[in-house]
């Protein structure tokens, strides 16, 4: 709860440095001071938090657990590097460096409502508070035709998504009579209504949305393409991870008991996610819109946990998705915005001109791609090993290995070009030695994760 | 703690190596390479008698632990990995690398994956081992080898990765099954596999299989293999083809046969079949190629289908066959790679077709030759037929009904097999010199590595009895 607090204070007070403060530097350095002051609560919040046991605020609408605080405690750590990797491209993309930084802090309040609600209209309230930042965050390189596209695609696709959960909300609400995720855990699968099942479906289609699973997906390459690489990577990690755990959190709390009504038409999306993220990828010839195609891809294997979501694994799977994912991913965006060519042809010969900048990106690849001793391995394997456990999901595991070993087609591109091609690639600022020291210890968090990846691990 | 050393000091160095920036890395590489062999030695004479293991916790909460364990089998295929590593260093010595650091790192860390493989005793551990030899080989392939080595070892790459993939979902699959706190190591997973009912383990074998047959590789998940041999470096290629298969064949004994004895009975006549196939099928094409490399990459098919032939005829003797001749197979096949890269070095082609006159010019070389090339056709004495002896003896007594049909059929490769390895001799050796007389004969390091491996041959040939003694344990484990 303190977290909460200290993020829309530290929100608020980003938004009036922007009027008293001049050098864009300085603002980004508050910033990056109040991020780990509240990584710093987060970790006292973590530490006052009993394992297996949780408080409840507000009229018990929001009940931060153990498991919730410790996800957004890693989220708040991911922010932090995060910022650390990329202050100097925010500050690059507009005027209003300090606005950019009140609305990620805003974002996180509203992943840290995510992680802990105990009410549906809580779990609106959060959706929205992380989302309308991002659609001005995606819009903020304000003179870039495709920025601005992006923006005004994501709002209104946003909303119309958002009217759909609200709408699933609604029915539910009609069913049962409560927003309460546990006066919604008594829904029993032989008295289930009709109006339940489709309330339950349009939540389930609102939160596919958010995750960008297919068919929902549409809206994710324009925006990540078009938005600035910066607030890019941000949408496609901390962002969509919280949202992960938001739908992972619904599903096992309150649906579970009923999986018959939603777990074939959820089986179905997660094979098409993958699908379609995996096969689309092939073709781009971007590599900021192959990472795109690729987050969607990343989010049908997040899905495995949600499929899976009675088992201890999937629990677990999830938050150590969650941050391998947002790690390596952070890691190879921060890498992408120092080339001058998002192009794979771009990438041509960085190992002979920028040898630890290819390394580094090889290791966030190679932990993008799921091979072991990364922690990428680790999160894939935690998630198909829930959905193996589940007994009834056999047929999508090897779907998905299959469609992880298409993804290496597209991902080791990139160290093909940079390894073995002849070029000349180009880079858009030089990498000074406080980057080497970042991207470093990002790829030595990519590696601890596939070691160690009990330390990131909660047992609930 | 000495086998965790086993690993962890080609690991280290090959980690350092990369940091080292300078030509020294290929000294370093050559004591790392001394010094595991060293300890690979000290632990197979401790392993002689009793198997020895180690284990500490990993991933509690998964159920992996660390754990090693070595047996005559490990400690066999171990010594190969160590032996045949300094070998490639010590003949590769002259030779000038762009990068020499990457390089000897990469193969470094290659040799640590491959022993891990060997020692491991956890599913988890083997897999991550399994990966960890696989990724610096494909660097390896594609920043060193030849033209077209891109689009073939990134084949190569996806081939074997989908196999893993693969394997990895049937290992998921046999831990969930399990009980108690190490769901991973292998004796749950082995009692897991056991208990499954028959129709789950003839379809998690192939979950299995798969990764083993393609890395072997058996007909028809083969058609990597030339490709990658030939556009590989030869130091990666000894590596690929000596030891890296045998990764195949060494998990389908330990991982698969105890594991899946249900799954491996329902389909051993098919594996069978389609490793005759392989044998004739690799043969002939070896009758027809030209390629010197081309050439002995099919017939190291040819004898792979033969070792994974008798590894699913359920016979004592054919078990103990392939032990024996894993050993020998990789040191054989090893001096046939070596003269190869000889005779490319100094002649500038691998065509057949163009070579010819090496008794004349280099007479050291074309002796080694010549006793190598006799050892890979099994001829007794050398070490190839004792090995290959018991696999046909194997064969034979296999449990399947068609067991003399697939002796009779397997027993074609040999004759195939002397056919390209005489003609590939006389095109070499002999015949035309026109071009051929101002090459050297070898130098002091070749001659070194080649005398190692030829004195192995030898040796072996007259008294294999310690290689037998090692694994005969093993083998009566395997089928009782």
């Amino acid at each position: 709860m303190k977290a909460i607090i200290a993020a829309t204070i530290f929100g608020i007070l980003m938004m009036f440095a922007s009027i008293l403060m001049k050098d864009k530097k300085a603002m980004a350095n508050l910033a990056i001071a109040s991020l780990l002051v509240l990584f710093g609560i987060n970790i006292w919040d973590l530490i006052s938090t009993p394992a297996g046991s949780s408080q409840a605020y507000f009229n018990n609408m929001l009940s931060i657990s153990y498991y919730g605080q410790m996800f957004n405690t890693l989220m708040t750590g991911c922010t932090l590097l995060y910022a650390l990797l990329v202050s100097k491209e925010i500050q690059r993309v507009g005027a209003h460096v300090a606005e950019y930084f009140a609305l990620i802090f805003f974002i996180l309040c509203g992943v840290y409502l995510l992680s802990g609600y105990n009410n549906l209209l809580m779990l609106f309230i959060g959706i929205e508070i992380m989302s309308i930042p991002q659609y001005i965050l995606a819009g903020s390189d304000k003179r870039n035709l495709k920025s601005s596209e992006a923006a005004l695609k994501y709002f209104l696709m946003g909303s119309f998504s958002t009217g759909i959960l609200l709408m699933g909300i609604t029915l539910l609400y009609g069913a049962t009579g409560t927003f309460s995720i546990a006066g919604l855990a008594f829904l029993q699968s032989g008295t289930i209504s009709m109006m339940a099942v489709a309330g339950i479906l349009f939540v389930m289609m609102a939160l596919a949305f958010k995750v960008s699973a297919a068919p929902m997906h549409m809206w994710t390459p324009d925006v990540y393409d078009g938005a600035p690489t910066p607030f890019t990577a941000y949408m496609a990690t901390v962002v969509k991870a919280a949202a992960f755990v938001a739908f992972l959190h619904l599903f096992t709390y309150s649906f579970g008991n009923v999986s018959h009504t939603w777990l074939l038409v959820l089986s179905v999306i997660t094979a098409l996610t993958l699908f379609v993220g995996n096969v689309t990828a092939v073709f781009q010839q971007s590599v900021k819109r192959m990472l795109a195609y690729s987050s969607i891809a990343q989010a049908g294997f997040m899905l495995f946990a949600v499929l899976a979501s009675n088992t201890m694994a999937a629990q677990q799977g999830m938050i150590i998705y969650a941050v391998a994912y947002s790690v390596a991913t952070i890691g190879i965006f921060a890498v992408l915005m120092k080339m001058k060519d998002y192009t794979y042809d771009g990438f041509n010969g960085l190992a002979q001109k920028e040898p630890l900048l290819a390394f580094v990106a090889t290791i966030f690849i190679l932990s993008l791609a799921g091979i072991p001793l990364t922690g990428g391995f680790m999160a894939k394997y935690y998630v198909v090993m829930a959905a193996v456990q589940t007994g009834q999901l056999m047929w999508l595991v090897i779907f998905g290995l299959l469609m992880a070993a298409i993804s290496v087609y597209y991902y080791f591109r990139v160290i093909i070009a940079m390894y073995f091609k002849q070029g000349n690639a180009e880079l858009s600022s030089p990498v000074t030695s406080g980057d080497k020291f970042m991207l470093i210890l990002t790829c030595l968090l990519v590696i601890l994760l596939g070691i160690a990846p009990q330390l990131f691990l909660v047992n609930i | 703690m000495m086998l965790t050393l086993i690993i962890l000091i080609p690991l280290l160095a090959g980690i350092f190596a990369f940091m080292m920036k300078s030509e020294g890395a290929k000294g370093l590489a050559l004591a790392s390479s001394l010094i595991t062999l060293g300890i690979v030695a000290w632990a197979s004479c401790e392993a002689y008698n009793a198997p020895v293991s180690f284990s500490i916790p990993w991933i509690p909460s998964l159920g992996a632990g660390f754990s090693l364990m070595a047996d005559g089998m490990s400690t066999m295929l171990c010594l190969l990995t160590a032996i045949v590593v300094p070998v490639v260093i010590i003949t590769n010595w002259n030779k000038t690398v762009d990068k020499p650091w990457s390089f000897y790192g990469f193969m470094l860390l290659s040799q640590a994956g491959l022993l891990g493989v060997f020692l491991s005793y956890d599913a988890l551990l083997f897999y991550f081992f399994w990966e960890l030899a696989l990724i610096p080989v494909y660097f390896l392939c594609s920043r060193w080898g030849g033209e077209k080595r891109i689009p073939v070892t990134f084949k190569f790459f996806v081939y074997t990765f989908v196999g893993s993939l693969m394997m990895l979902a049937g290992i998921i699959y046999l831990a969930s099954q399990t009980s108690g706190p190490d769901a991973y190591s292998w004796n749950s997973i082995m009692q897991a596999g056991r208990a499954l009912p028959a129709e789950q383990q003839q379809i998690v074998f192939w979950l299995i299989f798969i990764a083993f047959a393609i890395k072997m590789p058996i007909f028809p998940f083969h058609t990597w293999q030339p490709d990658t041999y030939e556009q590989s470096p030869t130091p990666v290629t000894i590596i690929l083809s000596a030891l890296m298969v045998k990764m195949g064949l060494f998990a389908v004994l330990r991982w698969l046969l105890p594991v899946l004895p249900q799954g491996v009975a329902f389909w051993s006549n098919t594996v069978i079949i389609l490793s005759i196939i392989g044998i004739v099928y690799a043969s002939l094409l070896a009758i027809v190629q030209t390629d010197l490399k081309r050439l002995v990459a099919y017939s190291s098919i040819a004898h792979m289908g033969l070792m994974s032939a008798a590894a699913f005829s359920s016979s004592n003797v054919g078990m103990h066959g392939i032990m024996v001749q894993m050993f020998n197979h990789g040191i054989n096949i090893t001096g046939m790679w070596l003269i190869v890269s000889m005779v490319e070095n100094r002649w500038g082609t691998r065509d057949m077709t163009k070579l010819g006159g090496m008794a004349t010019a280099a007479p050291k070389m074309a002796i080694a030759l010549v006793i190598i090339s006799l050892a890979n056709i099994a001829l007794p004495l050398t070490n190839g037929f004792i090995g290959e002896f018991m696999l046909f003896n194997g064969l034979f007594q296999g449990a399947s009904p068609y067991h003399i049909t697939f002796m009779v059929i397997a027993g074609l490769g040999v004759i195939l097999g002397a056919v390209y390895t005489l003609n590939m001799v006389q095109r070499t050796a002999y015949g035309n010199t026109t071009d051929m007389v101002i090459a050297k004969d070898l130098t002091a390091n070749e001659y070194l590595g080649l005398f190692i491996i030829i004195g192995i041959i030898l040796i072996l040939g007259v008294y294999p009895k310690p290689l037998l003694d090692m694994t005969a344990g093993i083998a009566r484990v395997l089928v009782p």
